[in-house]
C-alpha cells in the first residue's frame, strides 16, 4: 500500500487550481447591511424605483426572518454585517466597459486563466458568455449576433434599463422575495447575473454560458440570474463558478428563475467549482442558492444538470413546478464532496398539471471526513391525473469517516399518480477493484475508472466542453481519497 | 397550541391520586417526566417526526382519565408491574426517548404498567397473548405502558390486540420498552382493530444484545388515527430486526408509522417492508429512518414501502431516509405509490369477475406480501382471513371479541 499512500500525500498536496486571486482596483462599498446599502446599491445601478421597492420590500421581510438550521450542514451563524455587499472590478471607467479595450488587462487575464473564451477570437468555441466578477458583469459575448434573432442576453442590469417591462414581468414570479431567508437576502441586495429572453418559436444557435468569479476579499456574491423561454423555443444554458483559496468563509447567495412557456425546452447545466476550502476545513465558500424553474406552458420541458465538487457548505435545491399539463422535467446530480465539505442537495418536483413526468437521478460521492445529503421532494396534487415520477438515489462512500444521506419525501394528492423511489448507499464494489487490478490497472486508476462509470449518466446530459472539465474535476476531487 | 393545558391541570390535582395507585419505580421518574412535557408541549408539524400527524388536535378534546387497575390473568411470564419477579428499575425508562412529548406524558400519567418477562434459557412455547379492551362510557383516554424483558437465549411470541368494546372515543398512548439480552428471539405482533373513534399514539423502544432476532409487526386493520413510533437501538453484534408493517385506511381514517433504526455495532441486518392501502379520504404517512453510526461496519439493511391509493382523495406521504456514517455498508430502500394495475383488473373481468371483486382481489394480494412474513401459520391465516375481510367492509367490530358475543 505504501505506493497508494505516495500517490495519497501527492494528491492531498495538490492545490486548488483556481485559487488565485486578481489584483485588480475594485471599489468595494463599506461592509455591513442595512437600508442605506441596499438603497446604495440599487442608485449604483440605476434601477428605477419599483426595483429599489421590490428590494427594500425583500430586506424587511429578511430581517423578521432567522437563518434556517434544518439542512444537514453545520452552517455556522452568518454575520451579515462583516461582509460588503457590493465590489465592483470595472469602476474604473466611469461607463462600465464598452468594448474589450476597456476592460482592465488584469480582469482579462483573469478570464484567459479561467480558460474563458472572453475574447472575439475565441469565437470558435461557439459559447456566447456573460462573464461575473463580484458584483458585476464584466463583458457578454455574441450579444449582437444573437439579438439578430431577437435573443436578449445581457447582464440583468442592463436589462433594467433596457427591457424594464420584461424584467418586472418575470422577476420575483418563480422565486418570490419571500421564498426563504436567503431568497430574500438575494433579493434586497442581488447584484448582477444574467438575462436571457429566447422569442416565440427560436432556437438559440449556440450554448449561452455565464461565468461566476468571486474576487475581492469580505464579499458575498448575490447574483440573479433569470430565463425566459417563450413558446416553442430552446436554449441550453451553462453556468460555472470559482473562488480564490481564502481562509475565511465567503458567502454565495443566488438565486435563477426560469420560466418556459409552451412547447419550450429549457437545458440548464451547472458545473459548481467554488473553493472548497482547505484540508482542514478551514475557509471555502457557503453556496445557498435557490433555483427554481416553473414549467408554465403545456408540454414544456426543463431539464437541470448539475456536478457539484466545490463549495464548503452547499444547500442547494433546483427545482421544478410542472404546472403546465404534459410538461417534463429532469434532474441530474453527480455531487462530490472531500476533506470538510458538506453538501446538502436534491430537488424538488412540483406536479400540478396532468400527465406531467419528471425524473430524477442522484449521484453522491463522498470522501475524506465529508458529509453528503440528498433531499428531495416529489409533490403530487390534487389535480395532477397521470403524474409519473421516476426517482433514484446513489451514494457512494470512499473512506470511512464520511457519511452519505438520503432524505427524500413523498407528498402524494392524486391517486393516479405512479411515483417510484429507489436509492442505494455503498462504497466500491471489491470484486470490481480486483477485476481492474488483476489485468494491471492500479487501484487509484481503478476507482477513477469506476466512479466515473457511476456518474456517467449524469455527466453524459451535460453539453460536450462541459462534460470534459466535469470530467477532469471529478477525478481531481475524488483522485487520493482511496488507498 | 393549548392542548397541553389540561393536562398540566390533570397532572396538578390528580398526580398524588396516581401515585398512591402506581408503585415506586414508575413514580421514581414521574415528575421529571411531567417536567418535560410541561416545557416542550405537544410537537407541532415543524418537527420533523410529527409532520404528518397533528398531535395537537388529537389531543384536544376532553377526556376523562382512566385509572382502573390493570387486571392480569394468572399466567406465566404475564405480570403487573407490581409483583414484578425481577427488579425492573434497570428497565423502565430507561431506553424509553425521555424528550418526546408522548412518551414524558405517558410516563407522567400511567399508574400501572405491563411486564411480559421470559427467564434465561426459557422458550413459551405458546404464543403470550394480550388483549386491551377500550371500555368506558365518556370519552377516555388511557395510558398504557408495556415492558418486554427477554433474558439471555429466551424466546417468545407475543400478541398484543386492541380491542374498543364501546362506541366512545378513546385516546390511547402507548410506551413499550423492550430489552432482548444476548441470543434472545422475539416475535411481536402488535395488532389494531378498533373503531373509527379511536385515537392511538404509540411508542415502542427496542434494545437487542447480541445474536438476537427481533420481528416486530404493526398491523393496522381498523382504527380512527394512528401514530406508531419505533426505535430500534442494535448494541450487539449479529443481531437482526425486522419491521413489518401493515396499514389499510378507509374513510377518514389516518395512519402515521414512524420508525428509527440505529446500527450502533458492525455486522447487524435491518429489514423493512411496510405496506398501506389507503381509500376514500384517508391519509397514510411511513416516515423510516436508518441511521448507521461510524462504527457500524458491514450493516446491512433494506427498506421497503408501496404503496396504493384506491380513491381520488386518498392521499399518501412517505418519507423513506438513510443517514449513514460507516463506508462498508450496504444500504437499500425503495419506495412506491401507484395505482391498481388497470391490465390485472381488465383481465380478471373478461373472466367475468366482477369489478368490485377483482379490486378486492389485487388489494388482497398486494397485502398478502407482508403477511407472508408471519412464521406461525394459523396466525397467517387468521390475518388473510381478517384482511379480506376488512377489505369487503365486513370488519366493523372486532370479530373475534368475546366481549360482544
Amino acid at each position: 500500500m505504501s505506493e497508494s499512500n505516495e500517490f495519497v500525500r501527492q494528491v492531498a498536496e495538490k492545490k486548488y487550481e483556481f485559487g488565485f486571486t486578481t489584483d485588480v482596483h475594485t471599489e468595494i462599498i463599506e461592509k455591513g447591511l442595512n437600508e442605506d446599502v441596499v438603497r446604495l446599491i440599487s442608485q449604483k445601478k440605476g434601477e428605477p424605483e419599483w426595483l429599489l421597492q421590490f428590494r427594500l420590500d425583500a430586506y424587511r421581510y429578511w430581517l423578521t426572518q432567522t437563518q434556517p438550521s434544518w439542512a444537514h450542514v453545520h452552517l455556522p451563524e452568518i454575520d451579515y454585517q462583516a461582509m460588503s455587499y457590493y465590489a465592483d472590478p470595472t469602476a474604473k471607467s466611469k461607463e462600465g466597459p464598452k468594448s474589450l479595450d476597456e476592460i482592465d488587462p488584469e480582469l482579462m487575464k483573469t478570464f484567459d486563466k479561467l480558460g474563458i473564451p472572453l475574447e472575439e477570437r475565441l469565437a470558435l468555441s461557439g459559447t456566447a458568455v456573460d462573464a461575473v466578477m463580484d458584483s458585476v458583469s464584466v463583458k457578454t459575448t455574441f450579444k449582437e449576433k444573437l439579438s439578430e434573432k431577437g435573443i436578449i442576453f445581457c447582464s440583468i442590469s442592463e436589462a433594467v434599463r433596457e427591457y424594464p417591462d420584461l424584467v418586472k414581468q418575470y422577476l420575483g414570479s418563480v422565486v418570490p422575495p419571500k421564498d426563504n431567508y436567503f431568497a430574500a437576502l438575494n433579493s434586497a441586495v442581488f447584484s448582477d447575473g444574467s438575462f436571457v429572453y429566447i422569442p416565440k418559436n427560436t432556437r438559440c444557435p449556440m450554448e449561452l454560458s455565464t461565468y461566476f468569479r468571486i474576487n475581492a476579499r469580505n464579499t458575498g456574491q448575490f447574483e440573479r440570474t433569470l430565463i425566459v423561454c417563450d413558446e416553442g423555443s430552446y436554449v441550453s444554458y451553462l453556468e460555472g463558478c470559482t473562488a480564490p483559496m481564502r481562509d475565511e468563509n465567503q458567502l454565495h447567495a443566488a438565486i435563477v428563475e426560469i420560466v418556459v412557456m409552451d412547447n419550450a425546452e429549457v437545458k440548464y447545466s451547472t458545473v459548481q467549482n467554488w473553493y472548497p476550502g482547505d484540508a482542514e476545513g478551514r475557509g471555502g465558500v457557503f453556496n445557498l442558492v435557490t433555483k427554481r424553474g416553473d414549467l408554465r406552458g403545456v408540454n414544456s420541458k426543463l431539464s437541470w444538470t448539475q456536478v457539484e465538487t466545490g463549495s464548503a457548505i452547499t444547500w442547494k435545491y433546483p427545482s421544478c413546478v410542472l404546472r403546465g399539463d404534459g410538461s417534463q422535467a429532469e434532474f441530474y446530480s453527480v455531487a462530490v464532496t472531500n476533506n470538510h465539505q458538506e453538501a446538502d442537495t436534491g430537488t424538488k418536483m412540483i406536479h400540478l398539471g396532468r400527465n406531467t413526468r419528471s425524473t430524477i437521478i442522484s449521484k453522491g460521492i463522498s470522501a475524506g471526513k465529508s458529509q453528503n445529503s440528498y433531499r428531495g421532494l416529489v409533490r403530487v396534487g390534487k389535480h395532477a391525473d397521470g403524474a409519473r415520477n421516476y426517482s433514484s438515489c446513489d451514494s457512494l462512500l470512499l473512506g470511512s469517516e464520511c457519511g452519505a444521506h438520503t432524505f427524500p419525501y413523498m407528498d402524494i394528492h392524486n391517486n393516479t399518480a405512479t411515483i417510484e423511489h429507489e436509492a442505494t448507499t455503498s462504497k466500491i464494489n471489491e470484486d470490481q477493484l480486483f477485476y481492474c487490478n488483476q489485468r494491471g490497472i492500479s487501484t487509484e486508476e481503478a476507482v477513477g475508472l469506476i466512479v466515473n462509470g457511476y456518474a456517467k449518466e449524469v455527466i453524459n446530459k451535460l453539453p460536450m466542453e462541459f462534460a470534459v472539465e466535469a470530467q477532469k474535476l471529478l477525478s481531481v476531487s475524488l483522485e487520493g481519497t482511496v488507498g | 397550541m393549548t392542548s397541553e393545558q389540561q393536562y398540566i391541570d390533570l397532572y396538578h390535582e390528580a398526580a398524588t391520586l396516581i401515585k398512591s395507585r402506581s408503585c415506586d419505580v414508575m413514580n421514581a421518574v414521574r415528575d421529571e417526566a411531567f417536567d418535560t412535557f410541561r416545557h416542550t408541549g405537544f410537537p407541532s408539524k415543524k418537527v420533523e417526526r410529527y409532520r404528518y400527524t397533528d398531535v395537537d388536535a388529537a389531543f384536544a378534546p376532553n377526556y376523562g382519565i382512566s385509572l382502573s387497575p390493570l387486571t392480569v390473568k394468572p399466567s406465566p411470564y404475564i405480570y403487573n408491574i407490581k409483583d414484578a419477579p425481577i427488579d425492573v428499575t434497570p428497565y423502565y425508562h430507561k431506553i424509553a426517548n425521555s424528550a418526546d412529548a408522548i412518551t414524558a406524558l405517558n410516563t407522567a400519567l400511567a399508574h400501572d404498567a405491563l411486564l411480559i418477562y421470559v427467564a434465561k434459557n426459557q422458550r413459551a412455547e405458546d404464543p403470550i397473548v394480550v388483549d386491551n379492551w377500550l371500555r368506558g362510557t365518556a370519552a377516555t383516554m388511557m395510558n398504557r405502558r408495556i415492558l418486554i424483558v427477554m433474558e439471555q437465549g429466551a424466546a417468545a411470541t407475543v400478541i398484543i390486540n386492541d380491542h374498543a368494546a364501546d362506541k366512545q372515543r378513546f385516546l390511547t398512548t402507548q410506551v413499550m420498552e423492550i430489552f432482548c439480552h444476548d441470543n434472545a428471539h422475539l416475535d411481536l405482533y402488535e395488532i389494531e382493530e378498533t373503531t373509527p373513534l379511536c385515537s392511538r399514539f404509540s411508542n415502542v423502544y427496542i434494545h437487542e444484545g447480541r445474536d438476537c432476532t427481533v420481528k416486530h409487526n404493526s398491523i393496522t386493520l381498523l382504527n380512527g388515527q394512528t401514530r406508531n413510533l419505533c426505535d430500534v437501538h442494535l448494541r450487539g453484534e449479529n443481531s437482526e430486526i425486522t419491521l413489518n408493517g401493515c396499514a389499510i385506511g378507509s374513510a377518514s381514517q389516518h395512519i402515521d408509522n414512524n420508525t428509527l433504526i440505529r446500527h450502533e455495532v458492525p455486522n447487524c441486518t435491518s429489514r423493512q417492508l411496510y405496506k398501506y392501502v389507503i381509500d376514500d379520504k384517508a391519509v397514510g404517512a411511513f416516515a423510516g429512518k436508518i441511521y448507521v453510526e461510524k462504527d457500524a461496519q458491514h450493516t446491512t439493511s433494506q427498506e421497503t414501502n408501496a404503496n396504493l391509493c384506491a380513491s381520488p382523495e386518498a392521499r399518501m406521504y412517505t418519507q423513506p431516509m438513510l443517514e449513514i456514517y460507516a463506508d462498508d455498508v450496504k444500504c437499500a430502500h425503495g419506495s412506491t405509490t401507484g395505482v391498481m394495475d388497470e391490465a390485472a383488473l381488465f383481465y380478471m373481468r373478461q373472466r367475468g369477475i366482477p369489478e368490485a371483486e377483482a379490486r378486492t382481489l389485487l388489494k388482497n394480494a398486494f397485502m398478502g406480501q407482508v403477511i407472508d412474513q408471519i412464521k406461525s401459520e394459523p396466525l397467517r391465516q387468521k390475518f388473510y382471513v381478517k384482511v379480506e375481510k376488512r377489505f369487503r367492509g365486513e370488519l366493523d367490530k372486532c370479530d373475534d371479541c368475546r366481549l360482544c358475543k
